[in-house]
């Protein structure tokens, strides 16, 4: 070549050397560099990046326990956990959520319910890669063609897993309430505490009203955990290692299901509530308000559509009567104020009065009426409870006063919410000078003690109220606090008397001539209840009564068929039984229901009855 | 010509050794024994590499397998042509190679907002940029044989306009480790060439400030993304920044002696992306430990060495020139490979030479082991 004329090749092989030199010591550096590199993550922080490569394929996940049974008094099921297959979705793992959604929808379909949730959950705040439910209780056809399909689909997987069902959904709605989904604020309470969190780390359910929340600490168990190595894609590979968890514990309850059927089946068509309690234990037999909801749609979350209708429904079936009621006791009230009356000497059971239909105040002009326009005539207490005389107990009343009436009533519960594991039961309204100066700014009048009497005007009462008062007058005086908690796995629960003090009356016998005047409201001829003498099998104290819905103006002609069927009064009626050894004892509240001895009546003898009689047969 | 090979050799070695006497039998085919050895071995470690990052796919470690036999093929066959016929073709293939980067620009497929690929009817789909990363070193080193040597300012600035019109070309992919790797192999040339000092640390003080307007006019959002995230790789853990903490978790994790070959946790669980190609040392530093990558780059060390050996026993300085920067060439994808995976540079997608999969890697880069054979062993012209 002619360019080798100008160059000296020993010159160039010499520069071409040391530049080969100088890179190669370079070279060996940055090898060198690599080296140091290498030995630092794989020396100096080889034990982070071990803890890490374990911690990416170990995984400690939380097992969820199962949820402890419900029993009632006759080892009937009433919760009880079923399998369930659901489909979730882990949106981490998935390459586009919306496109998988997609595919799904054409593989299996969606309602328009199920579209809702899975919206609303995809858009929650969730733990990373915990699942997302898209689907409950799938069948075996959608399972099948999820799994073919599972390949197209990353992130998507069936899972099985136990949940809630309530066999006798309607008849125990209220009082057992359900569990649901655990939501976003749940979630944020459960995780304030680290042992809550802990504990519910993997699960989905808790208790939201009822037994299954007063219980939820019970029945929810501890949570077990399983070490699991899984690949980058979450599939478990296997499980090394698993701490099961702990069931939680199952319960059984004083509740009946014969008593819980027979009042739904007796109150059909009604608005109203029952409750039955045990005389000897507190335990309560039915708490049962119609009319009822299915409690199963709520467990897995319920559409709007359907929650709307149960909301808007004028009957108001999510409405629990038996302990969120507050009616106004009227004549129910009657036998406690009547004791009152004579434990404040104020009478005794000989004086008679003469009832003309209606009674005055010294320097008033207000009447007030008796139900009967006519009077009673000669009335004493035995009569005055058989015919529920009005105006005898206005006149009592007034005797006795509002001192000595209000701290009596107070010793039977009312006012107060006197149950053991109930906790959201309303307390009902127990007036006196104290609280009406706090709520109206105004004295105690002699005319609130008239309406007192007869359990009118400001006091109100739950149904539940009324049945626990009723049980401790047929226990003559002694409290057993009612109860729903008969045994925790199959262990009867001991619950210690508490610090409620038992009736001690100054005169013991007017327990049982109470009693013998509560028999005759059936047995009498002129009894208000005597209607019910017809089906008479088990002698049976009781009273009824009729709480006005509206102010019946005092001239104004009472006149119910005009009044729409909403505005009628509402019927009450207490019993206990059988009378010389009460066992059962049931307070009834029908909502517009008019005559007690017509409608609350009869459901409340049927219920007594079927206790009674199925006990013994 | 023959016979004087064979004297020299043995004055060479004093006593000649079964080695040496099959080392001169090679050269008579113009293969150098010793680099032809150690590519082998290579190779094989490769393959035993691949079969555990592949998740146990023989199907992929017999295509890998064929990949190297083509390579060892096209390396045998670039051994046989003269250093004076790459001097001749080289402007050709240079001039080829800009026309088909041009293609790219104008039909080229790709994904990801890049084109790289070409598809010619009649042809499996390629990147030009491949052919580049010979041609490049080639005509640079073309032009540099011709001028004085050290080289003029002027001869200089010229040999780096040939260099940058296909790298601004593969940098308009958008490519910027490719681009960025075929520069570095061109200008390696020029610093084999004799390029002065003083021009250099010039040349690197511009590049420095030129940076940041790199930055702010020419990179893409993506490459911008990738440079943020080398830089706090944690801040994105479960998108960009995976990658590279799962590629490091591998490499720490395997400690000093490593999980076992088919034992890492991290590639046999699919923890680590890309582990039979830009990831694969990770695979190795994980199941053989620190001593396993100490042997790689013992193995890539030698190489390397072998290389700039046979490249100073040049006869021409178009030779010295080639096969100085193309053994350079290959320590940088080594070093630049090896130094993303374990999260030192920038994630730029550089496969680690002759053990990733991937046929088009391999086969090239055996052909210029094959080109420097040629140049080493064609002495006498």
């Amino acid at each position: 070549m002619w360019e080798h004329s100008f160059r000296d090749p020993r010159q160039e092989r010499r520069l071409f050397r040391s530049r080969a030199i100088t890179l190669g010591l370079i070279i060996f550096m940055l090898l060198g560099g690599l080296v140091w590199r290498m030995a630092y993550l794989q020396i100096t922080l080889h034990e982070k990046y071990r803890d890490l490569s374990e911690n990416n394929r170990m995984q400690l996940r939380p097992v969820v326990p199962n949820r402890g049974l419900i029993y009632d008094r006759n080892g009937v099921l009433l919760a009880e956990n079923i399998p369930s297959y659901s489909l979730t979705l882990t949106p981490e793992r998935t390459k586009d959520s919306a496109q998988t959604l997609a595919f799904l929808e054409q593989l299996i379909g969606f309602s328009e319910r199920e579209r809702e949730q899975i919206e609303t959950r995809l858009s929650q705040r969730r733990r990373p890669f915990e699942p997302i439910v898209l689907k409950h209780r799938l069948s075996e056809e959608e399972i099948a063609s999820i799994m073919v399909n599972r390949n197209f689909m990353p992130g998507i997987d069936v899972e099985a897993q136990l949940v809630r069902y309530y066999p006798h959904g309607e008849d125990f709605a209220h009082v057992l309430g359900y569990v649901g989904r655990i939501n976003q604020q749940e979630q944020t309470q459960l995780d304030l505490d680290p042992d809550t969190k802990r504990r519910y780390s993997a699960s989905r359910f808790i208790g939201k009203t009822g037994a299954e929340k007063r219980y939820e600490e019970v029945l929810h168990g501890q949570v077990g955990y399983e070490k699991v190595e899984t690949n980058a894609r979450g599939r478990v590979i296997r499980v090394v290692e698993r701490q099961d968890p702990i069931p939680g514990d199952d319960i059984t309850l004083h509740l009946d299901i014969r008593l819980q059927q027979l009042a739904r089946k007796e109150m059909q068509g009604m608005r109203g509530g029952l409750v039955a309690i045990d005389i000897e234990t507190g335990g309560i037999l039915s708490l049962y308000s119609n009319p009822s909801f299915d409690p199963n749609l709520f467990v897995t979350g319920i559409s709007h559509a359907d929650y709307a209708a149960l909301r808007d429904n004028p009957d108001m079936p999510l409405f629990d009567r038996t302990i969120r009621g507050q009616y106004p006791p009227a004549s129910t009230l009657k036998p406690f104020v009547g004791l009152a009356i004579l434990e404040a000497g104020s009478t005794n059971w000989n004086e008679t009065i003469n009832d003309h239909g209606w009674y005055q105040l010294p320097n008033d002009d207000r009447i007030y009426r008796d139900w009967k326009r006519t009077g009673h005539g000669l009335v004493n207490m035995e009569r005055a409870m058989v015919e529920s005389c009005d105006t005898y107990f206005y006149e009592m009343a007034v005797r006795a006063g509002i001192d000595n009436i209000s701290p009596f009533l107070a010793q039977f519960g009312f006012g107060r919410n006197m149950t053991l594991d109930i906790p959201n039961a309303l307390p009902g309204l127990l007036p006196d000078r104290d609280w009406k100066r706090a709520r109206h700014g105004n004295y105690w009048f002699a005319g609130d003690t008239v309406n007192l009497g007869i359990g009118q005007g400001y006091m109100l009462v739950t149904p539940l109220q009324l049945a626990t008062a009723t049980a401790v007058l047929g226990n003559r005086g002694q409290w057993q606090i009612p109860r729903l908690i008969y045994a925790q796995n199959d262990q009867p629960v001991e619950v210690a008397h508490g610090d409620i003090p038992d009736i001690q009356l100054k005169a013991p016998r007017d327990w049982e001539r109470m009693t013998v005047a509560m028999e005759k409201v059936i047995s009498d001829l002129r009894g208000t209840a005597h209607r019910l003498y017809q089906r008479h099998t088990y002698p049976m104290a009781a009273k009824t009564g009729t709480a006005q819905v509206v102010g019946i103006k005092q001239d104004e002609e009472y006149d119910s068929e005009a009044l729409k069927e909403r505005l009628r009064d509402h019927a009450l009626f207490i019993a206990y039984a059988p009378a010389d050894k009460p066992r059962i004892a049931v307070a009834v509240v029908i909502e517009n229901g008019e005559s007690a001895a017509r409608t609350a009546g009869p459901v409340a003898q049927s219920i007594i009855y079927e206790y009674l009689g199925g006990a013994e047969g | 010509m023959a016979n004087k090979d064979f004297s020299r050799t043995i004055n060479d070695n004093h006593g000649a050794s079964g080695f040496s006497r099959s080392s001169a039998l090679f050269a008579r085919i113009h293969l150098d024994l010793p680099l032809l050895l150690l590519l082998l071995l290579l190779a094989a470690c490769g393959l035993l590499i691949l079969y555990s990052g592949s998740g146990r796919s023989l199907e992929m470690v017999e295509r890998q397998a064929l990949h190297y036999l083509l390579g060892f093929a096209v390396l045998l066959t670039a051994a046989q042509f003269p250093p004076r016929l790459y001097q001749q073709l080289a402007p050709f293939a240079y001039g080829l190679g800009v026309v088909l980067l041009a293609g790219v620009l104008l039909f080229g497929v790709g994904a990801k907002g890049a084109q790289r690929w070409l598809e010619l009817p009649g042809l499996p789909r390629f990147q030009p940029s491949e052919l580049m990363k010979l041609a490049l070193p080639l005509m640079v080193a073309c032009y540099m044989a011709r001028r004085p040597v050290p080289p003029a300012l002027s001869d200089i600035i010229k040999a780096i306009i040939i260099l940058m019109l296909p790298v601004v070309m593969i940098l308009k992919q958008p490519d910027l480790g490719t681009s960025i790797l075929i520069a570095t192999a061109g200008f390696l040339v020029v610093f084999f060439a004799g390029m002065s000092w003083r021009l250099i640390f010039s040349l690197a003080a511009l590049l420095a400030a030129i940076t940041p307007v790199m930055w702010l006019f020419v990179m893409r959002d993506y490459q911008k993304q990738r440079v943020l995230t080398f830089l706090n790789p944690e801040s994105d853990p479960l998108g960009s920044g995976w990658n590279i903490i799962q590629s490091k978790t591998a490499i720490g994790s395997g400690g000093i002696e490593g999980k076992g070959w088919l034992q890492g946790t991290q590639s046999q669980l699919e923890f680590l992306p890309e582990s039979h190609t830009d990831f694969i040392i990770a695979v190795l530093a994980e199941e053989l430990g620190l001593i396993g990558v100490l042997l790689l780059l013992t193995l890539y060390f030698f190489i390397i060495m072998r290389c700039l050996y046979l490249s100073t026993r040049c006869e021409t300085l178009f030779a010295r020139l080639v096969s100085g920067s193309l053994a350079v060439t290959f320590f940088i994808y080594v070093f630049v490979n090896i130094g993303m995976v374990s999260g030192i540079l920038p994630v730029v997608g550089v496969p680690l030479p002759l053990v990733s999969y991937g046929g088009t890697s391999v086969i090239s880069l055996l052909a210029a082991f094959g080109i420097i054979m040629s140049m080493a062993t064609h002495n006498k012209q």
